[in-house]
C-alpha cells in the first residue's frame, strides 16, 4: 500500500513585475509517497527551486494546495506552520550562505531544536551530536565555526542542521552543485545511504541528470514552470517520451571522447515567464512542434503506467 | 573531434611555470613547474578544481595577475604572434604585453559580464579591440562588429549591436564576449570555464559554435573547465592539475580510455554516467568517491600532494615529489607507481 506524504495540487506562482505578471509556476500536481525520492529537473527559470520552497511555505504559493500528511499547509497560520516544520526540513545549496559565520557548529546545528522548543539544553546537544555523527563529522566539530571547513563538509553541516530535527521530508536543493567533483560524489552517497537508513522522504532539486537518476525514484522534468514529462527514473532514462526532455538529455556532454554525439541541439533560448507562449511553452524550441501546439496548453497525460506526458505529439517512437 | 592537431610548430609553450601569491601568513605557490604546449587547430583542456592552479595558470599566460600579491617566480611562456616571432611573455614589458592582449591571444571568461561593460553597447565593446589594436576606422569597426555577432550566431545581429547587455540573455552575452574575443583574429583564444554558469541546452550550442570557430580560424584553444564531459566533447588534449602541479596530460582518449594517474582514475569514476546510474543503484552500488579533501596550499603534505587520498600510496609517494613519468611519447603521469594504476 502505497502511502502518500505529500500532494501538490494546482500550484501556480506569479509575481508582479514592471507592471506585468511574470508566471513562474502554472498548474504543478503531482504526489510524493512516503520514503520516495523525487527528483525535480530543469534548466534556469524552470522553477525547481521555487516549488521546493512553496512546498515548505519558505515563499507562499499565488493558488494551488499542498498537502502534507493529510493537512492542508497553504491555510496554516504561522504558529500551525511552525508546528509543522520539523518534520519537513531544507537543505540549500550554498554552504558558504547558508551557514552563519558567527555560530559554532553546535549552535548551528540546535538552533531549530530550540526554536522548537525541544528537549533539555542536554538532550538538544544530544541529538546535534548524533546528527553530526550521521553526516560523519568529527565530534570536535561541535565547537568549531565553519569557516574552519571545506565546502563539502560545510554542505555535511546543512545535511546534518536538517537531520537534527528528525525530519521526514526534506527538500534537497541543488545539495551538491556548489562542490568540487571530487567531494559531490561523496556527498551523494551519504544522501543516499541516511534516505535509505532513516526511511526519508526527499524532494531532490537538479540540474545534473546523471545524479538525479542516481538517486531519485521518480523525475518530474520542468520547463518554464510547467511539468513536461513525469516518470520514474528507470523509464524516464532509458525512454524520454517529451522532446524537451529528450533534449536535455542529449545535450549532456559525456565524459567519454568515443560518446556518439547525435546530439539534438535546441534553437534560442527559454522564452520569458513575463510573456509565454501560448499553448505549449516549449514550442518555440520544441524540433516537432505542429501548428496545433499553439492552440491549448497539452494536458499532462498517462501514456504509460506511471509515465506522464504533456505533449499532444504520440506519433513520434 | 578529438582527431590529433596537426603537427606545425606551437603558439604556446610553457615551461617550468611557477606562479605564486603573497597572502598573509605567507606565500603560496598556486602553479608550481608546469609545462604546457599547444599547437594551431589544437584545444587542450586545463582541468582541475578549486584550487588546482587551472585559472591561474590562463591569467599568469595573459599576466592578468593582482600585481601586489601575484607573481611569476619563475618559468617562461614562450608565444609565438602572428608576424611569426616567439617571444617570452613572462618578460615582456607592459606596453607589448598589451598588443598581445585581445590582440594575439584573447579570452572568455566564465561569467560574461566579467567582459562585458554595462554601460556600453555590445557593437562598441566588439568594434573597440579592432579600433584599439588595428586602427580600423570607426564605421568599418562597426559593419565588422556586426558581421562577428553573425558568426556566433546572434539573430538580427545589426539591432543586437546597438542593445546593452542587459538586454541580452545569458547564452547571447557568451556568445557575444566571444565575438568580442574573435575581433582581432587571435592565435590563440583562453575559455576559463565558458560554459559553467549557462544551462546545458545552451552550453551545448556554445560548445557546437566554439568548435566551428576553431575549424575555421585554426586558433589554439586553451580551456579550462572542471566538466570531465566538457573535455571529452571539445578538447584534443586534457592536461589534469592538482593542487598547483600537472598530474597527467596526454590525447584525451588516451587519457580517459588508460588513465595512469590515481586522481584522473577517481575523477572520471567518482561521478554516475547518464544511464548507467539505475543500473548501480539497482545493484546496490554506491558512488567511487574520493576520500578526504583536496590540500590547502598553505600547508602541503610532503611529497605527492595526493597521497593523502590515494589508494596506490607507499611511504616513497611521501618522500619527493614524483617526476613525470612519460606513459608514451605524449602521455605524462606524475606517478611512481603510474604502471600499476588501473582505471
Amino acid at each position: 500500500m502505497i502511502e502518500t506524504l505529500l500532494a501538490v495540487r494546482d500550484l501556480a506562482k506569479h509575481y508582479p513585475s514592471q507592471g506585468t505578471t511574470l508566471r513562474i509556476l502554472e498548474n504543478i500536481s503531482f504526489d510524493v509517497a512516503k520514503g520516495e525520492v523525487v527528483g525535480l529537473v530543469g534548466e534556469s527559470g524552470s522553477g525547481k527551486t521555487t516549488i521546493g520552497r512553496a512546498v515548505l511555505r519558505l515563499i507562499e504559493p499565488t493558488s494551488g494546495t499542498v498537502t502534507f500528511d493529510g493537512t492542508e499547509l497553504t491555510t496554516l497560520s504561522a504558529g500551525e506552520m511552525r508546528r509543522q516544520r520539523p518534520r519537513m526540513q531544507y537543505i540549500f545549496q550554498d554552504p558558504f550562505a547558508s551557514l552563519s559565520p558567527r555560530m559554532t557548529i553546535g549552535e548551528i546545528l540546535t538552533e531549530g531544536l530550540k526554536i522548537q522548543k525541544i528537549g533539555t539544553a542536554k538532550e538538544r546537544e544530544e541529538r546535534a551530536r548524533k546528527a553530526l555523527e550521521h553526516v560523519d563529522l568529527p565530534a570536535d566539530a561541535y565547537n568549531r565555526y565553519a569557516h574552519e571547513f571545506s565546502g563539502g563538509q560545510r554542505q555535511r553541516v546543512g545535511i546534518a542542521r536538517a537531520l537534527a530535527l528528525a525530519p521526514e521530508f526534506i527538500v534537497a536543493d541543488e545539495p551538491v552543485s556548489a562542490l568540487d567533483v571530487s567531494i559531490q560524489a561523496q556527498v551523494v552517497n551519504l544522501l543516499r545511504e541516511l534516505q535509505q537508513r532513516l526511511g526519508l522522504t526527499m524532494l531532490f532539486i537538479s540540474h545534473d541528470l546523471a545524479v538525479v537518476e542516481f538517486i531519485c525514484d521518480r523525475v518530474i522534468v520542468l520547463y518554464l514552470g510547467r511539468i513536461m514529462e513525469i516518470a520514474s527514473s528507470e523509464d524516464l532514462y532509458a525512454s524520454p517520451q517529451h522532446p524537451y526532455t529528450r533534449a536535455l538529455l542529449s545535450a549532456i556532454p559525456m565524459p567519454d571522447p568515443d560518446a556518439k554525439a547525435d546530439r539534438q541541439i535546441l534553437k534560442g533560448d527559454v522564452p520569458s515567464p513575463a510573456n509565454p507562449p501560448s499553448g505549449c511553452v516549449f514550442r518555440t524550441r520544441c524540433p516537432v512542434a505542429l501548428e496545433a501546439c499553439a492552440g491549448a496548453v497539452p494536458a499532462l497525460r498517462e501514456v504509460a503506467p506511471g509515465h506522464f506526458k504533456a505533449c499532444i505529439r504520440d506519433d513520434l517512437g | 573531434m578529438n582527431a590529433i592537431a596537426t603537427g606545425t610548430d606551437p603558439i604556446l609553450e610553457i615551461d617550468g611555470l611557477r606562479t605564486e601569491f603573497r597572502l598573509r601568513g605567507g606565500t603560496i605557490t598556486a602553479v608550481n613547474d608546469l609545462d604546457l604546449t599547444i599547437r594551431p587547430g589544437e584545444t587542450v583542456a586545463l582541468v582541475g578544481e578549486s584550487g588546482s592552479g587551472k585559472s591561474v595558470t590562463s591569467l599568469s599566460v595573459m599576466r592578468l595577475l593582482a600585481r601586489k600579491v601575484g607573481a611569476i617566480a619563475a618559468g617562461s611562456v614562450r608565444f609565438r604572434g602572428k608576424d611569426g616571432t616567439v617571444r617570452d611573455l613572462v618578460t615582456l614589458d607592459e606596453e607589448s604585453m598589451r598588443q598581445v592582449r585581445g590582440n594575439d591571444i584573447a579570452m572568455v571568461f566564465q561569467e560574461p559580464m566579467t567582459s562585458l561593460n554595462p554601460v556600453y553597447t555590445i557593437g562598441d565593446q566588439i568594434s573597440e579591440p579592432m579600433r584599439v589594436h588595428q586602427g580600423t576606422p570607426k564605421g568599418e569597426a562597426w559593419d565588422a562588429a556586426v558581421a562577428l555577432l553573425e558568426k556566433v550566431g546572434i539573430p538580427d545581429p545589426r539591432r543586437r549591436a546597438g542593445q546593452y547587455p542587459h538586454e541580452l540573455s545569458g547564452g547571447m552575452r557568451q556568445r557575444a564576449t566571444i565575438a568580442m574575443a574573435l575581433a582581432c583574429d587571435p592565435m590563440l583564444l583562453i575559455a576559463d570555464e565558458p560554459t559553467t554558469a549557462l544551462d546545458v541546452t545552451i552550453q551545448a550550442q556554445i560548445l557546437e559554435l566554439m568548435q566551428a570557430l576553431q575549424r575555421d580560424t585554426g586558433m589554439g584553444m586553451l580551456f579550462v573547465t572542471h566538466n570531465l564531459g566538457v573535455v571529452a566533447e571539445i578538447a584534443h588534449r586534457v592536461a589534469v592539475m592538482y593542487a598547483g602541479r600537472l598530474i597527467e596530460d596526454g590525447p584525451v582518449r588516451e587519457v580517459f580510455r588508460n588513465p595512469r594517474h590515481p586522481y584522473t582514475v577517481g575523477l572520471l569514476k567518482s561521478m554516475p554516467k547518464l544511464g548507467d546510474a539505475t543500473r548501480m543503484k539497482k545493484a546496490g552500488e554506491t558512488l567511487n568517491a574520493i576520500p578526504g579533501m583536496v590540500p590547502s596550499l598553505r600547508n602541503l603534505p610532503s611529497g605527492c600532494s595526493f597521497a593523502p587520498r590515494c589508494s596506490y600510496a607507499i611511504d616513497a609517494c611521501r618522500a619527493a615529489v614524483p617526476p613525470l613519468a612519460a606513459v608514451s611519447e605524449n602521455h605524462h603521469s606524475r606517478c611512481i607507481r603510474w604502471q600499476e594504476v588501473r582505471p
